[in-house]
């Protein structure tokens, strides 16, 4: 019995590394190529590179292409996901937080339109934003489609449903007596809201700012519809593909390109793996 | 009155005639580079105010408070687009403006062009096949990582690494492995992306690769929520790994099945990014004496419609039937979870 279960987990074993070299292949490539010149990679793209100092060199020339900017659509990326995230995490709160406490018909219409939204794909609504946007910005003067405000706006409206549907379950799950407890102490609802409740939320925060911040940093469709390809602001994502556009065929640059939009992913995730794994997994199954 | 309550008047009034000024300013086709900003200040103050206001509805003036960024986001991102969507595609919308309400004529033109229709035959071909493919291989890979091997920690973060990365970067990590690496094979050997037929598996395999580590980890919760003494009973009882599987978890994991066959359905429909940064749609197909693209499927169909050819109300038309067929896959998912509930 014993030889028998050592040598199928053995078996079990070999296939598990198998299918982790499968799956990890074409990382192991982006990093190959990445430290070859162009003429090596046509001669071969599976080998590793003659000279890895060529990665540096190659990263180098992206970084500062002008075509590409990479520090600017990094911190671009980084300022929408990050001020995104932290508004949808705030508002969502304070919103979910009223329509549980207040039993009324609006809060049940309220609640059910964002559950019911969440059912719409971004290809419904993808045009007319676009022109609602725009005759805003005509109308009011406040920039809202090449703008770091206008697109943020943009996420706090999409990001909305689907943190409210999860907080709203979260939230009800909270005895009302600690409320009370404070109510009764004289406590307006503003601070029993950030004494009280916003601080237990602190797990289901993890949740929503991974499912969301995930989706808004590799989001595409949406930063290159209004910020434009070409744009003053530009995304890592919108910034990679009009790269593309401009160095086609020319790999050594592209996956370079590719490297370095990936590396701030993979680093983050070999840090908070469990907490990412973690957070996007539960997010699906509610 | 006491101080406050006069102060906090005092600010609403301010605010409320800054926001009216200002609108005036606008409906007479000001320009002035400021306005935007007397907007914004105006109904910031007018908000204030009516926090700091002393009444006996402070609850309400609250709870309203609350509500408004979100909810007022929610109204102009979403439901007024998704309004006028619906709106623009049944009149001749050109993406700024439009001058008459054609009635149906956008939706006759649309299942009357080939492109279409092959479009939508082609993503529901894609979506069932991706549906399958994925949720074997996921299921296969979650008995691997809930098994007793060592290492599972690593394999599951490995296997869930690709869905971290966006669909744009990696399907240009792919184009590149389609017709660089795998032309290496042998000599005369030629791109997948350049067939018809094996552009749409390229782009299969690639979604299943991307997304399958990902629907792994559901299986992988499903399949550890099974009570522990349930197994050892069954272990007990003498049934062997298949009998355990066949006869108690996969049927008490039903309702993961059910959640990953349609997160699956629902996000395969949805393919885009893949799509555009793989094939772009090419290459292209001979379907009744006409070229069509081969792997168009509808979301980037829809996007070529209105932003490459400009024809704004019918891409907006196509996403209207779009989201028909996403919501009737959503209320089937609702039903059968309803029902299943009730079984039980």
């Amino acid at each position: 019995m014993g030889e028998k279960r050592r040598f199928s987990n053995y078996i079990l074993e070999i296939i598990g590394i198998i299918i982790s070299i499968i799956i990890l292949l074409p990382f192991v490539l982006v990093i190959f190529n990445s430290a070859k010149k162009s003429a090596e990679i046509v001669i071969s793209p599976i080998t590793p590179p003659e000279k890895w100092s060529q990665l540096f060199i190659n990263m180098k020339n992206v970084i500062n292409n002008a075509n590409f900017n990479y520090w600017r659509a990094f911190f671009s990326s980084l300022f929408i996901t990050g001020v995104s995230l932290a508004l949808i995490a705030l508002f969502a709160s304070m919103a979910a937080w009223v329509l549980v406490r207040n039993k009324t018909k609006w809060s049940n219409v309220i609640f059910m339109l964002f559950v019911a939204a969440m059912v719409i794909p971004f290809q419904v609504v993808m045009l007319p934003l676009i022109s609602t946007f725009r005759t805003i910005s005509q109308f009011t003067g406040i920039n809202m489609l090449s703008s770091y405000k206008g697109i943020i706006f943009a996420y706090l409206g999409f990001g909305g449903s689907l943190s409210i549907f999860i907080l709203h379950g979260f939230i009800k799950g909270i005895p009302y007596e600690l409320e009370e407890a404070a109510w009764i102490d004289g406590c307006s609802p503003e601070k029993t809201f950030f004494l009280v409740v916003f601080p237990l939320l602190k797990p289901i925060h993890m949740t929503i700012l991974i499912l969301n911040g995930i989706w808004i940093w590799n989001d595409y469709l949406l930063p290159s519809l209004m910020l434009g390809l070409n744009g003053k602001i530009r995304t890592l994502p919108v910034a990679v593909s009009s790269f593309v556009g401009s160095y086609v065929k020319q790999w050594d640059l592209i996956l370079t390109a590719a490297f370095l939009a990936m590396i701030p992913i993979i680093i983050l995730f070999i840090f908070a793996q469990k907490q990412i794994i973690e957070g996007m997994v539960e997010g699906s199954i509610k | 009155m006491s101080k406050k309550k006069v102060f906090s008047i005092a600010e609403i009034i301010l605010g409320i005639i800054i926001t009216v000024v200002t609108l005036y300013l606008n409906f007479m086709g000001s320009d002035h580079s400021m306005r935007g900003w007397f907007l914004i200040v105006g109904l910031a103050l007018i908000l204030l105010g009516l926090y700091m206001l002393p009444s006996e509805r402070h609850n309400q003036i609250v709870n309203f408070l609350f509500l408004l960024p979100l909810v007022l986001t929610f109204l102009v991102t979403v439901l007024i687009p998704f309004a006028l969507g619906v709106f623009y595609s049944f009149t001749d919308w050109t993406g700024v403006s439009y001058t008459e309400f054609i009635g149906f004529d956008n939706y006759i033109e649309m299942f009357r062009s080939q492109d279409y229709v092959y479009s939508f035959f082609i993503t529901l071909i894609f979506t069932i096949l991706n549906m399958i493919f994925v949720n074997i291989i996921a299921f296969l890979l979650a008995l691997l990582a809930t098994s007793k091997v060592k290492g599972r920690n690593f394999y599951r973060a490995a296997f869930f690494l690709p869905n971290l990365i966006g669909g744009i970067v990696l399907g240009y990590v792919w184009q590149f492995i389609f017709n660089k690496v795998l032309t290496e094979i042998g000599p005369g050997y030629m791109s997948m992306l350049t067939d018809p037929n094996l552009a749409l598996l390229a782009i299969l395999i690639v979604s299943a690769w991307q997304y399958a580590g990902y629907i792994m980890m559901i299986y992988v919760t499903g399949l550890q929520s099974v009570p522990r003494d349930i197994l050892e009973a069954s272990e007990v009882d003498g049934a062997n790994k298949w009998t355990t599987l066949m006869k108690i978890k996969l049927p008490m994991i039903a309702n993961t099945f059910t959640v990953c066959i349609f997160l699956t359905l629902v996000n395969s429909f949805k393919q885009f990014d893949l799509n555009l940064a793989i094939t772009n749609g090419a290459p292209s197909r001979i379907v009744g004496g006409k070229p069509i693209m081969s792997t168009e499927f509808m979301a980037l169909n829809i996007y070529k419609t209105a932003i490459a050819k400009n024809r704004y109300a019918l891409g907006q038309t196509k996403a209207v039937v779009f989201f028909i067929l996403l919501a009737i896959v959503s209320l089937t998912q609702v039903y059968i979870s309803k029902k299943k509930e009730v079984e039980m």
